[in-house]
């Protein structure tokens, strides 16, 4: 569904991306696993168009798409929860998860995916006139992420989505991201420095080390990797 | 023991201010006798003012905290507290005591006679007031057109715009050199001006497209007098400092008009034009690209994310804001009939910006509310003229500490829920119906 080939992107004269090449097949989860500064997060950027790639060449469902700008991308059905819960902290809940339906005009769908995601986070709809900036670390991340989900995204590329959050509320986050894979059948692309728990729910994982991947497997097999287990696992 | 530290913290504060000011307020050399006057009894009075000054500002603010915190327990406490209502406006309290809410406000037995009265009152004014009433209120909804024009690009976009009047500049020498060297008149002028207006503020908006904040302001203020220089120094073309002279009011089917009667006619003009704009300007925010232009200015990246075009919503903020100020600047002009670069300095760029902060950002009846008074108020407190940049800037100053939002704050829409919806979770909150009305 989405390929990578060659991918080198720049933040200036800063390198960031050394090259890499990756795929992501339908209804996949995938995740890219590396320490902080490896490129995890431009990566994502790059898929999106946000910081396009210099060299290279990214193709979904076989064709390319690195020079399209950054909503043609998420109108083709790729979008991004960008890190650090980007979240429009001025507009309630409701406005938010309107913004995530921007490009969309099939208003029948867009009420039922809006019942879906208050069926995946209940407390959301609690909070339905409440100001984003108001909720909770948690309930934003909640909110991020059905947010995307309102774009009725066919890939979703999912950027740290346990950053700062508690353990409990971090499984909790990682169980709803594999039951919309289940349920809705949605392609996850996710990046993450917790690499147990992403892994745990991964059918398949890359290892990205200083803008290069190092190491591609099955995502159980990663989690036996011996040099994995010693430099992400902490065991 | 915290009063008596406030107290003395207010009066060290008083006696800073005593020496601060003790040269300009003390000392006064008589040059006519070659003595120096001492006026010690200035001191005093600056040293009382400040401390008063100094301990009532403190303690307002600590009121100010102590509702904050108290707000936030509750909030906290029920979950189902909407946060737009926890917090009564100072409106809301005034009608409270009244006996009313807000919602009394919007029921139609009280909504559409005060509405009658208002239009009443706004139609009669030109008729029963002296001319000179009617020119300033023409002035005041020049600027109201303008405040809500700039509202577009700062309220809703987020992006601190400093050269507005070049906008403004550009409608008024649009008209009036059209009408110098073509004879075209006001209505063939007015839709021209707006467009001259909107191509400018394309052409501002595409170097500055990756800009943002500060630096955004910069190039803004810069553009303000680039503009304004180019009308000084173009003097072939627009007259340079001396300006555009007799410019022709609005025609009227080529019908000959007194004096009292085009200023009417104009404040008419003038008044259609501003029921347009909020028309227009409201329609804009409910609307998708006004969205797009919310979404961008509160987070960049999560706008792009959900695929807003910023370059395309940013272009489309600075023409629409700029076709308001161009209109504007028609209207001044044929207002006027006269212009020159005087008109259009920094200053009324900041003029207009002040309206829309004082006012409240986003709010179109704050808006209208901030542009009316910073036009109005020194009008009629002439008295006071001298004083008017002090007393101006010391309203700014308590604005932003005291009612960080505006006059008349922007209320977050509050959704009402379908009943259907409602059988589902008994603690949802209703958002009493708060948004504004469709």
């Amino acid at each position: 569904m989405l390929r990578l080939e060659g991918i080198k992107t720049f933040y200036g004269n800063i390198q960031a991306i050394k090259g890499i090449s990756l795929e992501v097949n339908e209804g996949e989860v995938v995740c890219l696993i590396g320490a902080n500064g490896a490129g995890k997060s431009t990566t994502l950027m790059s898929i999106s168009a946000i910081v396009p790639p210099r060299e290279g060449e990214i193709y979904f469902n076989d064709e390319p798409i690195s020079r399209l700008a950054p909503d043609e991308i998420v109108k083709m059905g790729i979008v991004q929860v960008p890190e650090g819960r980007h979240i429009f902290p001025g507009l309630t809940v409701q406005e938010n998860l309107d913004m995530g339906a921007l490009l969309r005009r099939d208003k029948e769908a867009i009420g039922k995916d809006l019942d879906y995601v208050f069926e995946l986070f209940p407390i959301l709809k609690d909070r339905k006139s409440q100001a984003g900036g108001t909720l909770s670390g948690g309930e934003q991340q909640m909110l991020a992420i059905s947010r995307a989900l309102m774009a009725s995204p066919k890939l979703l590329l999912m950027d740290e989505p346990s950053l700062g959050l508690a353990p409990l509320l971090v499984q909790q986050i990682f169980e709803i991201i594999r039951k919309v894979n289940t349920e809705s059948g949605t392609t996850i692309f996710l990046v993450e420095q917790n690499a147990n728990l992403a892994l745990k729910i991964a059918d398949r994982g890359y290892v990205m080390e200083t803008g290069r991947i190092t190491l591609t497997d099955t995502a159980a097999n990663l989690l036996e990797n011996e040099d994995v287990r010693r430099a992400y696992l902490g065991v | 023991m915290e009063v008596l530290k406030e107290l003395r913290k207010s009066l060290l504060l008083a006696l800073w201010f005593v020496v601060l000011t003790f040269p300009i307020m003390v000392i006064r050399v008589n040059t006519i006798t070659d003595t120096i006057e001492w006026r010690w009894e200035r001191a005093i009075l600056m040293a009382v003012g400040s401390f008063v000054g100094s301990f009532l500002w403190k303690f307002l603010l600590a009121r100010q905290e102590a509702r904050k915190s108290r707000q936030t327990a509750k909030g906290s406490s029920e979950a189902s507290d909407d946060g737009a209502s926890a917090q009564k406006s100072l409106t809301e309290r005034l009608l409270a005591r009244l006996g009313w809410t807000r919602d009394t406000l919007r029921e139609k037995k009280v909504a559409i006679p005060a509405l009658a009265i208002l239009g009443a009152i706004v139609i009669v004014f030109p008729f029963v007031t002296s001319i000179y009433q009617s020119n300033i209120m023409i002035s005041a909804l020049i600027y109201v057109i303008l405040a809500l024009g700039l509202n577009v690009v700062l309220g809703l976009g987020n992006m601190l715009h400093l050269g507005f009047a070049a906008f403004y500049a550009i409608g008024a020498y649009t008209y009036g050199l059209l009408n110098h060297y073509f004879g075209v008149g006001f209505w063939i002028a007015l839709p021209l001006g707006a467009a001259a207006s909107a191509i400018a503020g394309i052409l501002l908006a595409i170097p500055v497209l990756r800009l943002r904040g500060d630096y955004l302001a910069i190039v803004t203020l810069a553009f303000g007098e680039i503009i304004r220089l180019l009308l000084v120094n173009l003097s072939g073309i627009t007259m340079g400092p001396s300006g555009v002279k007799s410019i022709s009011r609005p025609g009227l089917f080529g019908l000959d008009l007194s004096y009292t009667q085009a200023i009417t006619y104009t404040y008419f003009i003038c008044l259609a034009l501003v029921i347009f704009t909020v028309f227009i300007v409201h329609r804009l925010e409910n609307s998708r690209i006004g969205r797009q232009l919310v979404a961008m200015g509160e987070d960049d990246i999560a706008a792009r994310a959900m695929g807003v075009n910023t370059s395309r919503a940013k272009l489309t903020a600075f023409a629409l804001g700029a076709v308001w100020a161009g209109i504007a600047g028609v209207l001044f002009a044929a207002k006027t009939t006269f212009i020159n670069p005087d008109s259009f300095k920094v200053w009324d760029s900041v003029l207009i910006l002040c309206m829309v902060v004082l006012g409240g950002m986003a709010s179109i009846p704050g808006v209208i509310a901030g542009a009316l008074i910073l036009i109005l108020l020194p009008e009629y407190l002439r008295v006071f003229s001298d004083y008017r940049l002090l007393i101006f800037g010391a309203v700014l100053v308590i604005m932003m500490v005291f009612r960080p939002g505006g006059m008349i704050p922007k209320r977050r829409k509050a959704y009402k829920l379908r009943p259907e919806e409602l059988q589902g979770s008994a603690a949802v909150p209703v958002g009493g119906g708060e948004g504004d009305a469709p």
